[in-house]
């Protein structure tokens, strides 16, 4: 019962909602699905300050990748949140986001995270690092990073894991062939790896704290384990161009990173990029933590990681794909 | 003529010109990537299986429902339609739990192909029935009768004269079930397991290829796909057509 009470909870949280306008004007905000609940929370306190009151904040939810999509082709925006900084930068090639976008004393991120592992109740396989999960008879869940944008973090952290530990460019993908042969399953979302996982399938699901925390607040009996060395998760949001002549969405997008709004999206699992709110939470600081753009480990950023892992042709995960289909 | 356009075939025509934006080469190349041909083929066979499977099951279903009374008919005839009401997704989801790892009965079929087709038996099951349903209500008795007294046993019956008269109504049936099976994404994308060459089908192929930003790949699978299904759409009508003419 539990289980479909999650789905419809996730169908809940495709179906976007709108609302009409009002004296206060209204702003449109494009974001992907996890979040909902945060900026639920956001915009009824942004309602309640003076730059907010009387302002319609009309929302719409969806995964990352068809939100972006959606907005390129005309939807309506003035703040999009997304998953993760690629999905912007297609609206900044569309010319919706202005180039600069990420230019304030956050770098346009709202919200981290980190890759973790989520195991079975007292971690009976005692899954604690990478190495654990390509030991034999371990099975992993973690999303198609073809379908899924967000599982694309997974397979970063995998592989800048491997290369934190010392092993040569050619070695950490080596390892990424060895754990996709423990990957029985690749669903197309990380809600859906959740889903399946909570089903009973697998003995470990790599994905975000946030959806790890989710589960747990959900009731879904699993324990988690942050790996030493792993992926900080940055999440960003922008004002668009029709965003920017609007003060409202202004007022909104600064309001992102109030300590009210940080804290929302804390409470939601997320890790709050502003420092003074952050030191009220205890999120676990890992001694390997690297970001996307960690160039030490062969990283340099998303437009280069894309190219080279995730081309859907050439990149090395769709060589991997097909080697342990075949 | 001008609804028909503007609903079916614009949007036909402009996804087949997208697939052909970069030329006839990109096109066959796109389409014939060694993953993409291996979903079309699983996409075609399971598909093939399950409108086989159904044309005999729903005309079973629509015989008890139309030629049988038991309490409760009114009942079941009514939950035939529920796969069309449920969405895909929670339908998916459902069978997920059923027939998953934790499932109450101790059947795990999920992530594998058998699956698959277990997803799409659940929701083309209405097109057969429904299809063969008014066709049995409208069949007159007399002519079982009369055959009857002549001598012939119930399986010539069936046979000679209910199977002809029911024939095309069972092939339309089957040739929505199978179209229907060939484009289903959210019923299959939960319990296939996505692996390429092993569970992946076109849907989610597409799927993949659309969030991975390769939009002519997507659209050229799509279009191949559409093909396919239009020739063995048009091999069904045509040998209705045949049949109509020849036999009854």
């Amino acid at each position: 019962m539990r289980v479909i009470w999650i789905a419809l909870l996730g169908v809940a949280l495709l179906a976007g909602s709108a609302t009409g306008a009002s004296k206060g004007g209204s702003i449109n905000l494009v974001a992907y699905s996890t979040p909902k609940d945060a900026y639920g929370k956001v915009i009824s306190a942004f309602q309640k300050t003076q730059a907010g009151s009387g302002v319609d904040v009309s929302q719409s939810y969806g995964a990352s990748g068809d939100q972006a999509r959606a907005v390129a082709a005309g939807q309506p925006a003035d703040v999009v949140a997304l998953s993760l900084d690629p999905d912007v930068s297609l609206l900044v090639q569309k010319n919706l986001v202005p180039k600069n976008w990420a230019a304030n004393s956050h770098r346009g991120i709202v919200s981290d995270s980190v890759v973790v592992f989520v195991v079975r109740d007292g971690n009976p396989k005692k899954i604690k690092g990478w190495g654990d999960l390509v030991k034999s008879g371990i099975q992993v869940i973690t999303p198609n990073p073809f379908t899924s944008g967000g599982a694309r973090w997974n397979v970063m952290a995998a592989y800048g894991a491997q290369r934190r530990a010392g092993k040569t460019d050619k070695q950490a993908i080596a390892f990424l062939y060895k754990l996709f042969k423990h990957v029985p399953v690749q669903p197309d979302s990380a809600r859906a790896a959740l889903q399946i996982f909570s089903q009973g399938k697998g003995d470990v699901l790599i994905t975000y704290e946030n959806e790890a925390i989710y589960a747990n607040k959900k009731g879904i009996h699993t324990d988690y384990r942050v790996p030493k060395a792993t992926l900080l998760i940055e999440t960003p949001a922008a004002l668009t161009k029709s965003g920017m002549g609007k003060p409202a969405a202004k007022a909104f997008y600064k309001y992102l990173w109030s300590s009210t709004a940080q804290k929302a999206f804390a409470d939601q699992g997320y890790r709050p990029v502003v420092k003074n709110v952050a030191s009220g939470y205890h999120f676990y600081k890992p001694p390997g933590l690297f970001t996307i753009s960690s160039s030490k480990y062969g990283l340099n950023g998303w437009v280069k990681v894309n190219k080279r892992f995730f081309h859907p042709e050439k990149g090395i995960m769709a060589a991997i794909e097909r080697s342990i289909g075949q | 003529m001008g609804y028909l356009s503007l609903v079916v075939l614009l949007p036909l025509a402009a996804l087949i010109s997208s697939s052909r934006a970069d030329g006839a080469a990109s096109f066959w190349h796109q389409a014939t990537r060694p993953e993409a041909v291996s979903a079309l083929k699983l996409t075609l066979g399971v598909a093939a299986v399950c409108a086989l499977i159904n044309a005999v099951a729903g005309t079973a279903i629509a015989w008890v429902l139309v030629r049988d009374r038991f309490p409760g008919k009114g009942a079941v005839d009514a939950v035939i339609d529920l796969p069309f009401a449920l969405p895909t997704i929670v339908a998916g989801l459902t069978l997920l739990a059923l027939y998953g790892p934790g499932g109450p009965f101790g059947i795990d079929v999920a992530f594998t192909r058998l699956g698959l087709l277990v997803a799409l038996l659940f929701v083309t099951l209405p097109f057969v029935v429904r299809a063969v349903q008014p066709v049995l209500l409208e069949l007159d008795t007399e002519m079982e009768e009369a055959a009857a007294s002549l001598g012939a046993g119930s399986l010539a019956i069936f046979r000679r004269i209910v199977f002809p008269n029911l024939l095309p109504a069972i092939l339309s049936g089957v040739a929505l079930a199978f179209a229907r099976a060939v484009g289903e994404f959210g019923a299959v994308v939960l319990i296939s397991g996505n692996i390429p060459f092993k569970t992946e089908v076109s849907s989610v192929y597409i799927f993949g290829q659309l969030q991975s930003g390769n939009e002519r790949g997507a659209a050229a699978v799509s279009v191949v796909l559409l093909a396919i299904s239009l020739g063995v759409l048009l091999l069904i009508g045509a040998f209705r057509r045949w049949r109509t003419r020849h036999d009854v």
